[in-house]
């Protein structure tokens, strides 16, 4: 089959640091799938930290820095003119220092001045295009040839999908978002909306889908993340899901630790899945439950999936 | 003044109002959250409106000079749709499950605004990319 962007056939690859440790699953499942879609990811040779939440909140020229080596690598060493970062954490970052270095002489000249002290060329705005895993199969393969080639239909599994914070906010460092039709939506977004449903998924009307989980306060807050994540399953289940499907690495592990930490803390148990899209849409290809990494998820949707006749 | 835990709990009561007026209920509750961030913070609540709706209004003067409330722009705004939705006609057959997910924005803007009233950096380590050190030593 022929590919809808043809720019996307070889691109740079991004995981970041999260899908080499808790969100390795999503790693598996992003590598899996670009296999059974015929997509060649080239993972960025040396990459750094993006500068996530923590470098950027502490100086954002450092972080946009950090995140400039990163694109500058993929353009200049590696001869990419796209990356793809599946972490929204990542993907936020390297859309910011675009914005910024675009936007801002003050973050231009501490990103040249620290790029010639660690010998590499200055990452130039433009010189490569950010985009998500959702951005990547949208685009390279689109829903319409991406239900021709579903092996296993995710008919009947209804879904609720989360695509969190920082996929969409904020705003003003998406400005391809927001376009009108075939555009990603900042306050509705619908990307994996459009290609679950497109493997056969049953995707339920979800108000939370980019709400607060208290996700940076995990640790300093944890009982208020606890009772923001219930709320989001609550609102999932209450919508007819049984999966919430996920594109981050962190509201996945949020959602998965937190679910536990309810029925600890406050003896709310449900029984919501929580399965990555790339594993859900790996399995619809016919890949199987341990090639897209679902036993490395903490919650276990293993014989739930089995039992609809995936993975 | 009635506290985020207060306001949480009528969220919560049992549904015994025609949907048009529920609805109105749960959209108060949103204003009401929002009026306790501000006074909180010596503002006086607006009671302009912004779309049609003082929610809206009150969302964009707790945002201002404070991008964190970037983190609950979009759960205001989905209360305000599921309001509409509960004032069209048409809709109340789903008024049940429609009033449920608006039960369960307007709990979710009550938790995130009492944890920002707990810890006023909600929302800003992700959403709102503000840095904690705002004249930057790098420069």
């Amino acid at each position: 089959m022929t590919l809808q962007d043809p720019k996307l056939k070889k691109i740079a690859y991004y995981p970041g640091c999260a899908l080499e440790g808790t969100g390795h699953a999503y790693n598996r499942s992003t590598k899996a799938l670009g296999g059974a879609l015929g997509l060649e990811l080239d993972e960025v040779k040396n990459w750094n930290c993006c500068g996530a939440m923590e470098v950027k909140n502490v100086d954002p020229k450092v972080q946009t820095y950090l995140s400039s080596r990163v694109m500058s690598i993929a353009a200049n060493e590696m001869g990419h003119n796209v990356v793809m970062a599946p972490c929204n954490g990542c993907y936020h970052n390297l859309k910011k220092a675009e914005y910024d270095l675009t936007n801002d002489q003050g973050s231009r000249d501490v990103v040249e001045r620290i790029s010639s002290k660690a010998g590499h060329k200055t990452y130039q705005p433009g010189q490569v295009e950010t985009i998500h895993a959702l951005d990547w199969v949208k685009r390279a393969i689109g829903e319409e040839d991406l239900a021709k080639r579903v092996k296993n239909s995710l008919k009947g599994v209804k879904v609720a999908n989360y695509y969190g914070c920082m996929y969409t906010r904020p705003r003003h460092i998406f400005p391809e978002k927001d376009k009108g039709a075939g555009t990603e939506s900042t306050s509705k977004p619908h990307f994996m909306d459009d290609l679950l449903a497109a493997a056969g998924a049953e995707n339920v009307d979800f108000a939370l889908k980019t709400a607060c989980c208290g996700g940076a306060h995990t640790l300093s807050d944890s009982d208020t993340s606890t009772k923001l994540v219930v709320n989001i399953i609550k609102a999932a289940e209450a919508s007819g899901a049984e999966v919430i499907a996920t594109e981050c690495p962190t509201c996945h592990s949020g959602l998965e630790m937190h679910q536990i930490r309810a029925e600890k803390k406050f003896g709310y148990k449900s029984k919501a899945k929580i399965v990555y899209f790339t594993q859900l849409l790996g399995m619809a290809l016919g890949l199987s439950g341990r090639a897209v990494g679902l036993h490395e998820n903490v919650s276990d949707s293993i014989g739930f999936l089995k039992a609809r006749g995936l993975g | 003044m009635r506290t985020i835990e207060d306001i949480e709990r009528d969220i919560d009561a049992p549904i015994c109002a025609p949907p048009g007026e529920e609805a109105a209920r749960l959209l108060a509750f949103g204003e009401e959250i929002m009026a306790l961030w501000l006074k909180a913070h010596g503002q006086e609540p607006t009671l302009e409106t912004s779309e049609g709706f003082r929610l809206l209004a009150l969302h964009r003067q707790g945002a201002r000079g404070d991008p964190g409330f970037n983190a609950c722009r979009e759960t205001c705004r989905e209360l305000a749709y599921h309001f509409n939705l509960l004032h069209e006609p048409g809709e109340w057959t789903k008024a049940p499950q429609q009033l449920e997910t608006m039960r369960s924005i307007a709990r979710h803007l009550a938790l995130f605004i009492g944890g920002k009233l707990e810890n006023a950096k909600m929302g800003e380590f992700c959403c709102a990319a503000k840095p904690l050190r705002l004249n930057s030593e790098a420069n």
